[in-house]
């Protein structure tokens, strides 16, 4: 896969500031089987905006995402898409799962994978092929539309579940760990891809990693989480220019910067 | 040469034919001519008569027809519950001890019952064989609902589908495998309970054609009835796991680059 060239363009960081909320969490306690998961999340993602979330595992990033979907309700606080209470997920925020293996159906074809969203929505047979064949093009899937999720590596399985997410036409994208079981190539490659389609979409992207480069790399803002409990550390905005490069990136001394103030922040926990 | 290809696997027949062949030997050899026990060459003739003369025929759809109404019926409540009760655990602690305390009554022991109820006939037949077919099909798709990978459920909530839908497009599919064991086990236990009613009490069927013939003093009869109950149910069988061959095969694998 080719990186095209990436038309989002580079923010000022007033207009950053700017940009109205789509996620906002006050004030937020997580508590599941008597230990306090979360504590105190306060945390704002703006419209627009790549937000990295890292941190140790077992602090609650997780955690943060699920409450983002709808999937789980705060003990305390309040968690906000553009304004309103989140109390259920929602179709136009796609979540992006880690173990592809698992959230794919494995008894329908890749086609049969991304026809799923569109028929929940109601969408009648003769529309959804189109559709189908438009969006699993977007990933480069298009010749592999019959197969089989097993029949499928691993990388094209994360494609295929993100093209089930594009389906959902989503505003915003909650990324779990999505590139953490991959190898480095199809990793790197899908972090372009991944990049190249939220620019032409113009998302929102609340990205969990443990991969401090990753963070660097795909982000706007990283932001910090320290564990016991659960909590927001500290955020570095990533003043790197857009489109971003494979190559040049990484070298570049606000990339090197950022982190060594990354794997100093992580070290310091230990 | 050519090989001639048969449609099954003729080697698991090779022990049952020189068991035959071995018992009509020991018969022929011993002298028997007792009434109990038949000469294989006998029960075969028996077999013919009663198929050209259409009995066979007329027992195997009476049996056929309740040992299928009732799997269709105890199949259908046991698939029902076991897809309610795994997906919502309330509905499991409401029926756990109604379903566990019907669970251990032996079928036969109903009979007395469902005889006051029904009389004699496919409807008394029907109504055990569907008691005893609903359970291993409860317990399994039980099982298979529970057993849904939650990642699933959690697709499909965030795609808000219904009760419905999400039913219908994940957790059938998804436990469909062991859905199909249980069918296959209840299968089973229907043809098993339907031949031992028709025995125990009801004139119907290959179990009272068998009894018949008991009573008629005809072994050869009694054990060609036999045979071909056994043959029936290897046949349903081996069809039953052509289909689900058919139905549950995994593509292939072989994944191409990343």
């Amino acid at each position: 896969m080719t990186v095209t060239s990436i038309k989002r363009p580079v923010r000022p960081d007033d207009a950053a500031e700017a940009a109205p909320v789509a996620l906002g969490f006050k004030g937020v306690d997580v508590v599941l089987a008597d230990k306090l998961i979360l504590a105190g999340v306060d945390l704002d993602v703006r419209q627009g905006e790549f937000m990295c979330l890292i941190g140790a595992s077992g602090c609650g990033k997780t955690t943060l995402l699920r409450l983002a979907a709808g999937l789980l309700p705060p003990t305390k606080g309040e968690v906000r898409y553009l304004g309103n209470p989140i109390s259920e997920p929602r179709r136009d925020v796609a979540v992006v799962f880690q173990d592809y293996g698992d959230a794919l159906l494995p008894w329908r074809t890749a086609a049969g994978n991304v026809s799923l969203v569109y028929e929940t929505m109601g969408m009648p047979a003769s529309e959804r092929k189109s559709r189908i064949e438009g969006v699993l093009a977007k990933v480069g899937l298009l010749d592999h539309a019959e197969k089989f999720p097993a029949q499928l590596s691993g990388g094209m399985q994360q494609r295929l579940q993100i093209a089930r997410c594009l389906a959902q036409e989503p505003a915003v994208w909650l990324m779990d760990e999505p590139f953490g079981a991959l190898d480095a190539m199809t990793r790197h490659a899908l972090q372009d891809e991944i990049m190249r389609i939220v620019a032409e979409s113009g998302t929102t992207v609340f990205f969990v990693t443990h991969d401090l480069e990753e963070a660097i790399y795909l982000g706007d803002r990283v932001v910090a989480m320290k564990p016991h409990p659960g909590r927001v550390a500290q955020t570095f905005d990533v003043k790197l220019a857009r489109p971003r490069d494979r190559r040049l990136t990484p070298e570049q001394p606000e990339f090197l910067r950022l982190r060594r103030e990354l794997y100093d922040f992580i070290e310091a926990d230990h | 040469m050519t090989r001639v290809r048969l449609p099954f696997d003729w080697r698991g027949f090779a022990v049952p034919v020189c068991l035959l062949i071995a018992a009509e030997l020991a018969i022929v050899l011993s002298g028997y001519n007792g009434a109990s026990v038949a000469r294989p060459s006998d029960i075969a003739g028996g077999a013919v008569e009663a198929l050209l003369d259409g009995s066979m025929l007329k027992a195997t759809r009476e049996t056929l027809i309740s040992a299928g109404a009732g799997l269709l019926i105890g199949g259908g409540i046991g698939l029902v519950m076991g897809v309610l009760l795994g997906l919502f655990p309330v509905m499991y602690w409401l029926f756990e001890v109604p379903l566990e305390a019907i669970r251990p009554i032996p079928s036969v022991a109903l009979i007395p019952i469902v005889l006051l109820i029904f009389g004699l006939g496919h409807w008394m037949e029907i109504s055990l064989v569907a008691k005893t077919s609903l359970w291993p099909m409860f317990f399994l798709t039980h099982a298979a609902v529970r057993g849904v990978k939650p990642r699933l459920l959690e697709v499909a909530k965030l795609l808000r589908m219904g009760l419905v839908e999400r039913v219908r497009k994940i957790v059938l599919p998804a436990a469909a495998p062991g859905i199909f064991v249980g069918f296959r086990l209840s299968m089973g236990a229907a043809m098993i309970v339907a031949v031992t009613v028709e025995i125990a009490a009801n004139p119907l069927g290959l179990g009272y054609a068998m009894m018949e013939a008991q009573e008629r003093l005809r072994p050869d009869l009694a054990f060609a009835y036999l045979f071909w109950v056994g043959l029936v149910g290897w046949g349903i069988n081996a069809g039953i796991l052509a289909l689900q061959r058919r139905l549950f095969r995994v593509p292939a694998q072989g994944a191409a680059g990343p």
